[in-house]
């Protein structure tokens, strides 16, 4: 039960893959703008990590190596499609949203990762598991993010409005950066550095060391 | 994994099975659900229609909304609807009829030149769906599809015209891909309201409504023929007002709309 419970709970603050392993950044970048498509993505991608390590796993002792990326690959790519598929039927207005990144959820580090690292070594339902718990911690950063920049670039969360904006005749001012990808950039890596700072074992130890700086004797 | 796993034998064996298995799942779930999704594509086609002339009572269901519109094909060519006898050579039916399909094909559709091609859409189908809302026999309102490209994507909208055939009752797109919160503001009801009332054609009868450069100012004997632009979206912007002059101009439904006014008068 405790391993269970470290397979599911660990990705979401302890490793977790976009605040630690720094994967699946792209898609945290694009669909951060709001937090309704934030939020059916988070479920898209966990749904996918989920099932593609099932199905791995169960494959896992009868996949040749030599082509073992390619078997992973096309497992995956069916899920992703079936899932787009779904959406289209089901959540029309918001695949309209997520338009193509449902589909570029085959790139998507996260997926491909955990199927790598964990699928191919361990039993179907640790690896199931373990997809939901990436997947949930891949669901937290992307709902931080998403809260912020829809609350100060937009002045609403799920589209309903809290801050009522200078264009609605309100007082605020919506920064229009927070709209845009590169400000997804600045709130992971605040969100990094808080993680870090209270998780402090996160810390990576420094590639080099600097000197100090060389006195004007040595530089004769 | 044993060695067995990597022989040329086993190898293509799991990867046609796989390959298998998973087509029929990918194939599955896109036949099963292809009806959930057309219908999804045509109410929301529908709504949008709807939403451009006012018409979007959200306690009617849209189908039922949807009876009060007729739909009609006209034909870019001679200005007027087409004629049963030019649809039947040209093989359409009023109800399937897809114009962005049509563009695409060369029996149905002219290559634009460079100086005609305003909106950037390169070819223009040679027959267009039309809407229309009629009182009795007279037409009440018209809404023209309209398409051009913007800063990432092509937009397509519907505009909703009064009976005078020049005042605008409402205007929207329904797929974009424009910058979120930028350009993305075409779906901003706030500014898809400042629309309406607007007049197309000046007294030359030239497509003139144009977005301007920040907000207009209600004095300037233009402003009926003005529409706030959007800010921090310059190439959107420009983008609405090519599509909006080349659809509403002489080679769109310019002439289309100069009969109706004619008859109407």
């Amino acid at each position: 039960m405790s391993e269970v419970k470290k397979v599911l709970f660990t990705p979401i603050f302890n490793n977790n893959p976009i605040a630690l392993q720094i994967l699946g950044i792209c898609s945290a970048l694009a669909v951060t703008s709001s937090l309704s498509v934030s939020f059916v993505m988070a479920i898209a991608l966990t749904m996918v990590t989920a099932f593609s390590n099932l199905f791995i796993s169960i494959i896992r002792s009868n996949i040749p190596s030599s082509i073992r990326i390619i078997v992973q690959m096309i497992i995956i790519a069916s899920l992703v499609i079936v899932v787009d598929q779904v959406l289209k039927a089901f959540a029309y207005e918001i695949s309209k949203q997520l338009s193509v990144f449902v589909g570029l959820i085959i790139t998507n580090c996260i997926v491909m990762g955990r199927a790598e690292a964990y699928a191919m070594k361990n039993g179907p339902v640790m690896s199931f598991i373990d997809g939901i718990g990436n997947g949930l911690g891949y669901s937290i950063m992307l709902i931080i993010v998403a809260f912020f920049r829809e609350l100060l670039g937009a002045g609403k969360l799920f589209g309903v409005e809290i801050f009522t904006t200078v264009q609605n005749g309100g007082w605020y001012q919506p920064n229009g950066l927070m709209l845009l990808p590169p400000s997804a950039f600045f709130v992971i890596g605040l969100v990094i550095w808080a993680l870090r700072a209270w998780k402090s074992d996160q810390v990576e130890e420094a590639d080099f060391k600097i000197v100090a700086n060389s006195k004007a004797q040595e530089a004769l | 994994m044993s060695s067995g796993n990597d022989s040329t034998k086993k190898t293509v064996l799991v990867a046609l099975s796989l390959c298998l298995v998973c087509s029929v799942f990918v194939a599955a779930a896109a036949v099963g659900l292809k009806s959930t999704q057309q219908n999804n594509k045509d109410q929301d086609r529908k709504k949008n229609i709807l939403a451009a002339a006012e018409l979007l009572d959200p306690t009617v269901s849209i189908d039922t909304s949807f009876e009060q519109i007729e739909t009609r094909i006209i034909n870019f060519d001679t200005g007027a609807f087409a004629s049963e006898s030019e649809l039947a050579s040209a093989g359409i039916d009023v109800a399937s009829y897809d114009q962005k399909a049509a563009a695409k094909d060369p029996a149905l559709s002219v290559s634009l030149s460079g100086e005609q091609d305003i909106a950037s859409i390169k070819r223009r189908a040679k027959f267009a769906t039309v809407y229309l809302v009629k009182q009795g026999d007279a037409i009440d309102k018209v809404i023209l599809p309209v398409h051009g490209y913007g800063l990432w994507s092509t937009m397509y909208g519907f505009m909703a015209l009064e009976n005078d055939f020049t005042t605008v009752v409402g205007f929207g797109f329904y797929d974009q891909a424009e910058t979120p919160g930028l350009g993305g503001e075409v779906d901003n009801p706030n500014w898809k309201a400042l629309w309406k009332g607007k007049t197309v054609y000046n007294d030359q009868g030239e497509a003139v409504l144009s977005l301007a450069k920040g907000s207009v100012d209600k004095a300037d004997p233009k402003a009926q023929y003005k529409v706030d632009g959007l800010s921090g979206a310059t190439l959107t912007s420009r983008g609405v007002t090519n599509l909006v002059h080349y659809w509403l101009g002489n080679e769109g439904f310019g002439p289309f709309l100069a009969n109706l006014r004619g008859e109407g008068a």
